[in-house]
């Protein structure tokens, strides 16, 4: 990193006092900032800061030229151009699923998941006798380990012979027939359902703890105004709750699109990724990481995936931005 | 008159319809709450139930217990072994938020010190690799670990790959972005004085940085070490992705192989699952302010 000396800042001078004052104080606090105080600051910024860049940066950058190439992790690395890319839109059959159940991963946290959270915190916002108790119950899911999620759902949706909870009941109170009995996390028409209710179990959580966070943060003036104006609960929310809370509404859309996009750990468990639950995450390890050796085709599906992920962190990033310019 | 005679309909109207929607509110939350609370409920219940009993019960899993007992989790705690397991993940999650927390607790004083521009810019490459999914960098990643050489005393096999070593890296290296942005948004608003005081009494930037700005961050690294126990106990990816052997894995990952053994018998497969899901539960529990302020303090500034 540190091909120039860093411009270590002194603190800004303090206004009051003479010209003539303010100058001398200036380069005593430049003298305060000797050249060990700046060795050991360019080491505390430089050191992590090369760590992340080779560990992150420099392996998103090796991910994309791996991606032109055919590399099988044991001979000589070659060129390929855009095969990958053309092999992975043509003919590789589980490609467009994937992009599929990514969509729809996006879409019903888009559309169910995210707006239940906000829904929970707009509820729970107000006092409420127990609003920590219902807080507490919709929260826990969030603090489980995605993996522990995943095999929660599993006991409920296994299988009638593998005495799984849903099937069981179904049967059992006579509305499904046991021959027929839905195998839910088998079947590939259905199974990505599944595993959506069960990764959304945990994200509404999430997003109600995001949001009552921003509502608690909302100036308690602008309602009073608002109940003054003669606006009731839901006009307040939508035309003065919702427009100031901006800030934390831009976190929430870019913590539903990252999470659809990491989705993995749930789909991995089940079913290692396979037979109606093709994510684009587990399409990169399951080619690359396995006996099959598709670096080039796996690191191809890598960069698809970092250029779908760079429309949600530019969003984020322009937003902190133009707080910090602020 | 008339008038007055209206208000004051409307007043009984609107205080029934108030407290009609009250109810329904109750309503609503209640039975929202169940049904969030029910897998949770319904895998406590599962390994109290000796497996026996389902299989034999014309119902199967539907049905109504003869005996609770704990017998699922002293059988996953013997021949699981879940001590093993659980040490490893003690192993990788402490280190790795002592280490996050000093690296990153350094790296927001320290670009605090520098001209604006470079502040941010070293915030925004730490916040957009934070953001990035990790199966992005997966691949090569393992490539790089594979061809890392690690002297003996951190690692048994001479490279990153397969070691606890990598797992803390990787795991600190992830999490610095947020805690980094975190605690640069919490120092900014700690008094300059304090610091520009220690300056003119001649103070070293790291006699700065340990006496006087550490202390006062104590809230905020109170909280983020809260949120990474559970981020990183409950980590999946890198754990199963970076650990070549099934006996160095933390426990989340070794559920997974587990899960292959005990697969039939799903009462063993809940009385796990709980036991690897407790810890966190009960570090959200007891320290549930420090975790909610936690992500509070990392969304409120954006």
């Amino acid at each position: 990193m540190s091909q120039s000396e860093p411009k270590a800042l002194a603190p800004a001078p303090a206004s009051a006092g003479a010209g003539a004052l303010a100058t001398k104080k200036r380069k005593r606090h430049y003298s305060v900032l000797n050249r060990r105080d700046k060795v050991l600051l360019s080491l505390m910024v430089g050191v992590p800061l090369a760590v992340f860049l080779l560990l992150i940066w420099a392996m998103t950058l090796v991910s994309i030229v791996l991606s032109f190439t055919n590399w099988d992790g044991v001979n000589p690395i070659a060129f390929v151009g855009i095969d990958n890319y053309t092999q992975l839109f043509t003919t590789y059959p589980f490609f467009w699923p994937a992009v599929a159940h990514n969509i729809m991963w996006l879409l019903f946290f888009v559309c169910l998941a995210t707006p239940m959270g906000i829904l929970l915190a707009v509820l729970l916002d107000r006092p409420l006798r127990g609003s920590a108790v219902y807080q507490s119950i919709f929260f826990i899911p969030v603090v489980l380990s995605l993996a522990v999620v995943g095999f929660i759902w599993k006991l409920q949706y296994l299988p009638l012979a593998g005495n799984g909870f849903i099937d069981s009941a179904f049967v059992a109170l006579g509305w499904m027939d046991p021959k027929h009995a839905v195998n839910w996390l088998g079947d590939p028409s259905i199974n990505i359902w599944a595993v959506l209710v069960a990764a959304s179990w945990r994200h509404v959580g999430y997003i109600m703890v995001l949001y009552l966070a921003g509502l608690k943060s909302v100036d308690p003036s602008l309602r009073e105004a608002a109940a003054i104006d003669g606006a009731n609960e839901s006009q307040t929310f939508i035309h003065v709750v919702f427009p100031v809370m901006a800030p934390i509404n831009v976190v929430i859309v870019v913590v539903t699109v990252i999470e659809s996009l990491r989705a993995f750990d749930i789909a991995y468990i089940i079913n290692h990724g396979k037979n109606g639950l093709e994510l684009l995450s587990i399409l990169i390890t399951n080619s690359a990481l396995s006996e099959a050796g598709l670096i080039g085709f796996g690191s191809a599906v890598a960069v698809i995936l970092l250029t779908i992920s760079l429309v949600p962190i530019v969003l984020y990033l322009s937003r902190v931005m133009r707080s910090e310019s602020q | 008159m008339s008038a007055v005679v209206l208000a004051g309909q409307r007043t009984t109207h609107n205080r029934t319809q108030r407290r009609l929607s009250r109810v329904a509110l109750y309503i609503f939350l209640t039975a929202l709450a169940i049904i969030f609370a029910w897998p949770l409920l319904y895998t406590v219940y599962t390994s109290l139930r000796p497996f026996g009993e389902i299989v034999n019960n014309a119902n199967g899993a539907f049905s109504t217990p003869a005996t609770l007992n704990l017998n699922n989790f002293i059988t996953f705690w013997n021949s699981a072994d879940y001590p093993h397991f659980f040490w490893n993940t003690m192993v990788i999650t402490l280190p790795a938020i002592v280490l996050t927390l000093w690296v990153s607790s350094m790296l927001a004083f320290a670009i605090s010190r520098f001209s604006w521009r470079f502040n941010l810019l070293v915030l925004m490459i730490f916040t957009a690799g934070n953001l990035l999914p990790p199966q992005v960098i997966i691949v090569p990643l393992y490539r790089l670990y594979n061809l890392l050489p690690v002297p003996a005393p951190f690692s048994d096999n001479g490279i990153m790959y397969d070691q606890v070593l990598g797992l803390i890296l990787i795991h600190a290296t992830f999490q610095t972005g947020f805690c980094t942005f975190v605690l640069s948004n919490y120092m900014k608003t700690l008094s300059k004085e304090l610091v520009e005081a220690a300056m003119i009494d001649g103070a070293g930037i790291f006699t700065i940085y340990s006496r006087v700005v550490m202390p006062l961050v104590r809230p905020a690294l109170a909280a983020l070490g809260t949120l990474l126990f559970v981020w990183i106990y409950n980590d999946f990816f890198w754990s199963v992705m970076l650990f070549k052997s099934g006996d160095k894995r933390p426990i989340t990952a070794a559920l997974n192989n587990l899960s292959g053994t005990f697969f039939t018998d799903p009462t063993l497969v809940a009385a796990g699952s709980l036991m690897a899901a407790i810890p966190t539960v009960v570090i959200y529990l007891l320290l549930q302010r420090y975790f909610i302020s936690g992500l509070t303090l990392g969304s409120a500034k954006g």
